[in-house]
């Protein structure tokens, strides 16, 4: 009996040290992997942001690393073009897009989650449908419409719309009302609060991650977008978004990828800081779009 | 059906009349019914009459099918087309699959998940236009970061932007560093399949392999389907890359409202949102963009069904 044991556990201990040996080198090629892959994620930003800080001679040397840091760069793109205005411009498009769309949107989501009525169904495929569908499908008698107000030359074209919801926002914030459980309306009711009421003091409060999470997607799609401004903004800069203007920013500048690069960075800057204050509100907002 | 509430008792109570539901819903809905309406539907039909119009914004003239008949023969049209093809062949399921890659390697790690989650994450978030102009920068031959480099471990890098043949590529390499939202969604899907359907797998022998084809994908099947479709109809709208791409690499003085030939360099990056708006908003042929208007929505809506379809628990899970 121990002759046999002997070797048998022997055995299993080798076997369990060349698991463990495999797990090992496992753990050091899924790691070396990851960091290989984090390099190359980041390698971008960090090579935008050096460039930024490059001398124009510099920039167009091939070199990696800066020789002098030039913290000018940022004071001159100021100087070089309207940034200011652009980044003010961004901003209200932005703000007033983001408030517009939450007072809209909130009561539409809320009937389609929670209210039992004729056509429910339709309307809740209608707004899919138009959240699917791509904005230049619709783009030439939506611009004449607003070419007849006179309001192309400015944003509100963009902005104005968003009074009546977006498609995108009603659609995540009814995929999250439908998980509230219905003991809690019910609740509510017996406390005495109508409809609006239970929406507001006890639906609301419990929605907030997912109010953030589109409130913050309607505000960074605003900022980023460019075929909305493109479409509307039209050749006055001093009505144009950051996107627009940074993408003509190389066409003035021609040569100096430096400063471009520091416009880049700025346009890149508050995304980046916000992201890292609210980084959860973005990726539970991200997860549900992913429908399961 | 009759709307019913829990009264102080427990007792069902009907709140209003028969048709009290219907119109709180209609008073509710009323913006986005309005939005629907004014944003959607009407332009929808008048995209259909101005079709058949010939219209600069100032005159409008009957044509009949002569805007038909002119997309038929319209070469950049067909660039255009073949284009957003290509992108749709190569760029959506590169991003799907290293998207999928890149989230089962963040599943693998115990240390530092978070960490990587936010690294991956981040870069899709970095404005369109600000990622773009980034990337022809580093890729740009001579004073980029990424040929220089290249060239020190002395392989050769394309003049990406500027070589008709890997402008697309360098279109894909964007597609790729902002695989992020992807990423997260896939990564919600994996860690929501069950554990004991690994352990039952591990038990049966199958290797890391096996277990990945017979147990994760075919549970997380759905969520691949969702991102494939969506992820087609993203690049059947894709724009802004493409657009800044190419003005930014040929140094095109293109401000909003001057001229411009997209598609740099030799229509390479040509989509066919991009043809529609230069057409429609450029060189306000707006009865013709009306025609590539409708043949964009005829594609998608196609994609859109297939969704609904593959999908249909999508609008009605609590019904």
């Amino acid at each position: 009996m121990t002759l046999t044991l002997a070797p048998a556990s022997r055995r299993a201990a080798g076997r369990a040290r060349g698991h463990r040996r495999r797990a090992a080198l496992t753990w050091i090629a899924t790691h070396a992997l990851a960091l290989a892959l984090a390099i190359m994620f980041l390698a971008p930003l960090a090579f935008i942001a050096l460039t930024a800080v490059m001398t124009d001679h510099q920039a167009l040397t091939s070199r990696l690393w800066p020789e002098h840091w030039e913290w000018g760069n940022f004071a001159e793109i100021f100087q070089k073009a309207p940034l200011l205005t652009w980044i003010l411009n961004t901003l209200m498009y932005a703000v007033l897009a983001t408030v517009f769309m939450l007072v809209s949107s909130i009561p539409v989501a809320y009937a389609l989650a929670r209210f039992r009525f004729p056509g429910r169904k339709v309307a809740t495929l209608l707004v899919i449908t138009t959240m699917m569908l791509p904005p230049q499908v619709v783009a030439v008698p939506v611009y004449i419409l607003w070419a007849r107000f006179h309001l192309t030359g400015t944003l509100w074209p963009l902005i104005l719309p968003m009074l009546l919801g977006d498609a995108f926002s009603i659609f995540l914030l009814r995929q999250f009302l439908v998980t509230i459980p219905k003991e809690y309306s019910d609740a509510a009711r017996v406390d005495g609060y109508g409809e609006f009421g239970t929406l507001v003091r006890v639906i609301l409060p419990m929605a907030r991650p997912a109010i953030a999470a589109v409130a913050l997607f309607q505000f960074f799609y605003c900022w980023n977008d460019y075929y909305g401004p493109l479409l509307y903004a039209g050749t006055d800069t001093s009505h144009w978004t950051l996107s627009i203007g940074l993408a003509s920013f190389r066409a003035v500048h021609r040569v100096q990828w430096n400063l471009t690069m520091a416009a880049t960075l700025l346009a890149m800057a508050p995304v980046i800081i916000v992201f890292f204050f609210a980084q959860k509100a973005f990726i539970e907002g991200v997860k549900l779009t992913g429908v399961k | 059906m009759a709307t019913t509430t829990l009264g102080r008792r427990g007792r069902a109570v009907p709140v209003g009349g028969r048709h009290r539901p219907a119109l709180r819903a209609l008073l509710y809905l009323s913006p986005w019914l309005a939005g629907f309406s004014v944003f959607f539907a009407y332009p929808l039909i008048a995209t259909v009459y101005f079709s058949f119009q010939r219209y600069d914004l100032f005159t409008l003239e009957p044509v009949g099918l002569l805007n038909y008949r002119y997309f038929l023969q319209d070469e950049a049209a067909w660039t255009a087309i073949r284009n957003t093809l290509w992108l749709v062949v190569v760029m959506v399921p590169a991003r799907l699959l290293f998207g999928l890659g890149v989230a089962q390697l963040v599943t693998k790690l115990k240390a530092g998940a978070g960490f990587y989650r936010t690294v991956f994450y981040l870069p899709s978030l970095v404005p369109l236009v600000a990622g773009t102009l980034g990337f022809v920068y580093l890729l740009n031959p001579g004073t980029g970061p990424v040929p220089t480099i290249l060239s020190a471990v002395g392989l050769p890098s394309p003049d990406w932007f500027g070589d008709p043949g890997w402008a697309k590529p360098g279109l894909t390499l964007l597609g790729l560093w902002s695989v992020g939202d992807l990423m997260v969604i896939f990564l919600a899907a994996l860690l929501d399949v069950p554990k004991q359907l690994y352990e039952a797998a591990a038990l049966d022998g199958a290797g890391p392999w096996q277990q990945f084809f017979h147990v994760t994908l075919p549970v997380i099947r759905p969520v691949l389907m969702f991102a494939a479709v969506t992820g087609v109809i993203q690049t059947l709208q894709y724009f802004t890359q493409a657009m800044v791409a190419a003005r930014v690499a040929s140094g095109s003085t293109d401000s909003a409202g001057s001229v411009f030939t997209p598609g740099y360099p030799a229509q390479s990056t040509l989509t066919f949102p991009e043809w529609l708006f230069h057409q429609g908003f450029r060189d306000f042929a707006m009865g013709y963009a009306c025609v590539l208007a409708l043949i964009l929505f005829a594609v998608s809506m196609v994609f859109t069904l297939f969704l609904l379809r593959q999908f249909r628990g999508l609008a009605e899970e609590d019904a």
